[in-house]
């Protein structure tokens, strides 16, 4: 290190513009990797959705080609639509019943970080592993899920084999693994200041007043963020259902979400070009999907919570 | 306390609480009930597997699973190369990105602010779109079926581990700073002897998911090694679902291994997983 004399004299002369220049230092590494690793390839997938690539020849210039050909493809409508069946059935879901169970845990009861645990555990087994265990307990003849549906009289589907029940079947899954959001919940059922339900009593609000008037309002700052975030990673659902269709996407395609399909043109058929298409066509769709739900979060997130306040 | 025990005899107040109990039991049950069959099912013989109702603990303790396991995937291997993963990512979560996350957190700059809404938004990028052109860099430059596509990028830190350390560093006093940059001390000398040291409990978040993310990743690790001798735990396990999908035993056990390390670290390091899902919600 220079000697505190120098330092002084630096600090002296252009304090700002050395603070400037070691702050560009330290995130050096981020910005370097973001240029190199997202904002470079952002672009270049941009560019290479215009063209036909198969990483031999030179990329060949077809303009928006890639685009009709894609808006043609039955296949590419398939996915989408059980990427969309998988987003509308797991995200209500895992969220309805996270929050449920964050409601439960909230009341102080005892043993609550034993309940915790057991209920966040799945969420961080390896996608592989819970692919294995389920494709055991949802067997079809003799698994130990459909033991239980037999047992209580109920019919057993044929999950994983069966078209109609595989997507379930990964939903259920993914449910299984939704702990994270769990915690989510009960963070900010936490935050909510014992005041607010005192006043809501004293105002003569009952059980449902209390959650209706009192904690959806304060919560709805974090059921929105839950909503943006696991929209986003459910239509990138990937691993889960690579392993337990052997990434095939089977039976018949009832679960050829959007990434095996463009896994299988990027790296079974080596077409780049048209992957490229296939990724911003999701881009722009989470995109708009996100954008849609920060214009509409002012109706709901916090102009609720004031609206009911006043009343 | 709920405020509702204002209220209500004890004999409601008791009644609820058993209802709430046997809910969140039932529940537990969903969630925990298949990993403990995943665990007995390992452990038990073909025959015991084959009875219903299923029977929890088994009879006679078979741990030849284990064993058979590693006659047929080198799972020692996998681990090995998975560790190779793991640890760039750690130094990329606890250098790189708390490096980062401090000077967005503390230093003046032109610029900090947009880059810092720039990092932002690129949380909530779906990946897929870079996954194209990066492929086909690695390709370019002879990557794969190196670790370098695997490695090379952690350690350039994540956006959510820098967001993560960032809103942790705001929250550490300015004082002990000021003394010490009155007293000549540089910015990284500042960063490595006092912030870093109080950073602990947030440097454990980080590194916890550092490595959870690693340990978990299944689709780079599938597009960017080729050999089986490369595979990490997450690509040798579906290689074994594969080809050995109908031996459950073999399979669960091979299952528990890759579990078995998680679980552990998430006892050890609860508080801190707990921690890094409310701060930024990211999942396991």
């Amino acid at each position: 290190m220079a000697s505190r004399n120098a330092i002084q004299r630096m600090r002296n002369m252009a304090p700002a513009k050395r603070e400037a220049l070691s702050f560009y230092l330290f995130i050096l590494p981020w910005l370097l990797g973001f240029l190199a690793f997202t904002l470079g390839p952002i672009l270049a997938s941009l560019g290479l959705s215009f063209t036909q690539y198969d990483m031999m020849l030179a990329p060949k210039w077809v303009g928006v080609e890639q685009y009709q050909r894609l808006f043609h493809d039955p296949l590419f409508y398939q996915s989408l639509w059980n990427t969309l069946y998988i987003v509308l059935l797991a995200v209500p879901t895992s969220m309805l019943s996270s929050f449920a169970i964050a409601m439960l845990l909230n009341q102080n009861v005892r043993g609550m970080a034993a309940y915790r645990t057991a209920y966040y555990m799945p969420s961080i087994v390896p996608a592989v592993a819970s692919a294995a265990l389920w494709m055991y307990l949802l067997q079809p003849q003799w698994g130990v899920v459909n033991g239980i549906l037999k047992g209580l009289g109920l019919p057993a589907p044929g999950w994983l084999a069966s078209k109609a029940w595989a997507k379930p079947a990964i939903v259920l899954v993914m449910v299984w693994a939704s702990g994270g959001t769990m915690i989510i919940y009960l963070a900010g059922l936490q935050d909510i200041p014992e005041s607010l339900y005192e006043a809501a009593e004293i105002d003569g609000a009952g059980r449902w007043g209390k959650l209706w008037n009192v904690t959806l309002p304060l919560m709805t700052p974090t059921i929105f963020f839950t909503l943006v975030m696991n929209i986003i990673s459910t239509f990138q659902v990937f691993a889960v259902v690579f392993v337990l269709t052997d990434g095939m996407g089977g039976p018949v395609n009832s679960t050829l979400v959007y990434l095996i399909y463009i896994y299988r043109n990027a790296f079974v058929f080596f077409k780049m070009g048209y992957t490229s298409a296939m990724a911003w066509v999701l881009f722009v769709i989470i995109l708009a999907l996100t954008i849609l739900q920060f214009k509409t979060a002012s109706f709901w997130v916090y102009y609720e919570a004031e609206r009911k306040a006043g009343q | 306390m709920t405020t509702s025990t204002f209220r209500g005899s004890t004999a409601r107040k008791t009644a609820r609480r058993v209802a709430s109990h046997l809910v969140l039991m039932a529940g537990a049950l969903f969630f925990i009930f298949p990993l403990v069959f995943l665990i007995s099912t390992s452990l038990k013989s073909s025959r015991q597997m084959a009875k219903w109702p299923p029977e929890l603990i088994p009879d006679p303790w078979i741990w030849r699973n284990y064993v058979d396991v590693f006659l047929y995937a080198p799972m020692h291997k996998y681990l090995l190369n998975t560790i190779r993963i793991v640890i760039p990512s750690l130094f990329g979560a606890m250098v790189t990105s708390s490096l980062a996350a401090y000077a967005f957190a503390r230093m003046q700059a032109p610029g900090r602010d947009l880059l810092f809404l720039i990092l932002l938004s690129t949380m909530m990028l779906p990946g897929v779109v870079t996954l194209i052109p990066t492929y086909i860099i690695f390709s370019k430059i002879g990557w794969i079926g190196t670790f370098r596509p695997l490695v090379v990028p952690t350690l350039a830190g994540s956006p959510f581990f820098i967001f993560l350390m960032r809103q942790f560093f705001m929250t550490i006093p300015m004082d002990l700073e000021d003394a010490a940059l009155i007293d000549g001390c540089g910015r990284f000398r500042i960063w490595i002897s006092i912030m870093m040291p109080l950073a602990t409990p947030a440097l454990a978040t980080v590194s916890v998911f550092a490595f959870m993310g690693a340990w978990n990743d299944y689709m780079r690790p599938l597009i960017y090694l080729s050999n089986k001798m490369q595979y990490t735990l997450s690509l040798g396990q579906q290689v074994f679902v594969r080809d050995h999908g109908s031996e459950w035993g073999m399979l669960m056990a091979a299952s528990t291994m890759m579990i078995a390390p998680v679980i552990v670290i998430f006892f050890f390091a609860q508080k801190s997983f707990i921690q890094g899902i409310t701060m930024t919600g990211i999942k396991g």
